[in-house]
């Protein structure tokens, strides 16, 4: 892939230099508070090369994702910006991008986003104008021509590194690599996966992923979450859509005693790190410690994965 | 077929509250195959607002009638002759046949019996489902004949999102994954490789979002 950064984001300087990239990630909070944004901060920092901001994640209003990146940059970190198509149109989405970006956003992540269904307001009425897929044609758009999506002129184009997801552990199987083939026809420069732990389910997947060549065309991290306990390594096996947990591994936090979970939680992290690493075509890992922001230096550290590189 | 839902009988209750006379209109098109507002459905609920006011001690008049549409200036003007004699009229139309009862009788309250639901059509008796959502540029022919604007619940033009499990969407686990089938479709016609091309970006402008919208034959318009 090409060494040439198109942007000044932190990330795209990490994974163009051919480092193995680390992200994290951090739920802004339910209300305006901006010392919890910092507190969550002060755990992150110097832990991985960039962190995700969400964006109204499972449809819970949060603080917004463009604001709690801003206090991350106060605290000298690199925020990657979430945004979902749920609650903005086009409009309001360009809108969006050219105030991140002049507030010094300078890396982003383009999603569909949760249904409202899973949220504290089912009520809402929901946008989605345009998709995940249209969301990078709509960045890159801006960024490489100059142009809004209505054809005129931008004074001032936004620069920002554009990624977005993939889960390769959706159904049906068959179109996952298909869909990430069409995000980088879109112009995807990034992606993050669902949390991975069906190895052998990714192993296929990447296989074919580096059989259409697409590693050398987006750069892949491999998404990490470790379990805090068996309740939670349950409850995303049975609860949340599109989660793939193998038996082996629930199987393996019910045989551990409860005061050590936690503990072999973050074990199966680092194993899996140490996995990916192993993988070709994958170029990092995205650690989503889910509330539990503070393990994500640990297990960055028990991977070998620290110190972050200056670029 | 347009889909109606009748109203809950409270809300139906509430909105008669103060008359004395009304005329429950039924009608005869897409409501009445879809069991919720025609003559039948007309004379049921007929009865039990007249039980209801009754047990009340407060008791309504109500004459039935039931037209073959009320979407149609021709057929509502039958109720020409009753209107005036009425306080209400209670239409048991989608919401386009209230809104034509609305228009021509502008001295009488006309209200809404049913809540109209959707576009779609049924898979066995008594049984709808939501099939078009009238966007107004039609995209079956990418889609293998199955719409992602109506069916996907995000409205995805571009394949399945993250949430789509053993063919079922992630909202509901009675929810066919409109995307599933798409790709079935595709896969089974032998023509995969248009699930690849990006669909382009939607212009709303054909649906709702361009204002009001109307279908003009200037043939007819002599």
């Amino acid at each position: 892939m090409s060494a040439e950064c198109k942007t000044e984001s932190r990330l795209e300087k990490v994974l163009r230099a051919g480092h193995f990239a680390v992200t994290g990630e951090c739920g802004p909070p339910r209300g305006s508070d901006a010392e919890a944004v910092r507190k969550k901060c002060l755990l992150l920092k110097d832990k991985a090369d960039a962190f995700n901001i969400t964006d109204n994640q499972t449809s819970v209003v949060r603080m917004s994702s463009i604001a709690s990146a801003v206090i991350m940059m106060q605290e000298g970190m690199e925020p990657v910006m979430q945004m979902v198509c749920r609650d903005r149109n086009r409009i309001a989405i360009q809108s969006d991008i050219l105030g991140g970006a002049a507030l010094g956003i300078k890396t982003m992540l383009c999603l569909s986003g949760d249904h409202q269904k899973f949220g504290d307001h089912p009520q809402a009425k929901n946008v989605f104008d345009i998709d995940s897929m249209q969301l990078i044609q709509t960045v890159r758009r801006m960024r490489d021509e100059g142009k809004f999506l209505g054809g005129d002129d931008i004074k001032g184009v936004p620069k920002l590194f554009v990624g977005a997801a993939a889960n390769p552990f959706a159904d049906p199987f068959e179109i996952r690599v298909p869909r990430l083939a069409k995000k980088v026809a879109a112009g995807v420069e990034f992606v993050q996966t669902q949390c991975i732990f069906n190895m052998e389910k990714f192993g296929e997947w990447m296989k074919r992923v580096v059989d259409r060549g697409l590693h050398e065309k987006v750069f892949i991290l491999g998404g990490v979450t470790p379990f805090k306990s068996f309740g939670m390594a349950r409850y995303m096996a049975k609860n949340v859509p599109g989660m793939d947990v193998p038996d082996e591994l629930l199987a393996r936090m019910k045989a551990t005693p409860k005061e050590n979970q936690a503990e072999e939680g973050i074990k199966i992290a680092v194993e899996t790190i140490q996995q990916l690493r192993e993988l070709k075509g994958i170029s990092g890992v995205h650690i989503m410690a889910i509330e539990w922001e503070e393990k994500v230096g640990e297990i960055a550290e028990k991977a070998g994965l620290l110190p972050r590189p200056s670029v | 077929m347009v889909i109606g839902e009748r109203k809950p009988f409270d809300e139906i209750i509430m909105m008669l509250g103060g008359h004395k006379k009304v005329l429950v209109l039924g009608c005869g098109g897409c409501v009445t195959v879809c069991l919720t507002g025609g003559r039948d459905e007309a004379r049921v609920l007929s009865s039990q607002i007249k039980m209801a006011r009754d047990k009340d001690g407060n008791p309504i008049e109500i004459i039935e009638e039931t037209v073959e549409r009320q979407c149609d200036p021709e057929y509502i003007e039958q109720a020409a002759p009753i209107v005036p004699e009425v306080d209400a009229v209670l239409s048991m139309a989608c919401g386009v046949g209230v809104q034509y009862m609305a228009e021509r009788y502008k001295d009488t309250p006309v209200y809404p019996a049913l809540n109209t639901t959707f576009v779609g059509g049924s898979t066995k008796e008594g049984f709808y489902v939501e099939k078009c959502q009238t966007c107004g540029a039609c995209k079956l022919y990418y889609t293998g004949g199955i719409c992602p604007i109506a069916r996907c619940s995000k409205s995805l033009l571009n394949g399945p999102c993250g949430g789509s499990t053993k063919g079922k969407c992630e909202i509901d686990p009675e929810v066919d994954c409109a995307w599933q089938l798409i790709v079935d479709r595709l896969e089974s016609l032998n023509l995969m490789d248009r699930y690849e091309d990006l669909m382009e970006i939607n212009d709303w402008r054909p649906n709702r979002d361009g204002g009001p919208r109307k279908m003009v034959r200037e043939d007819f318009q002599r």
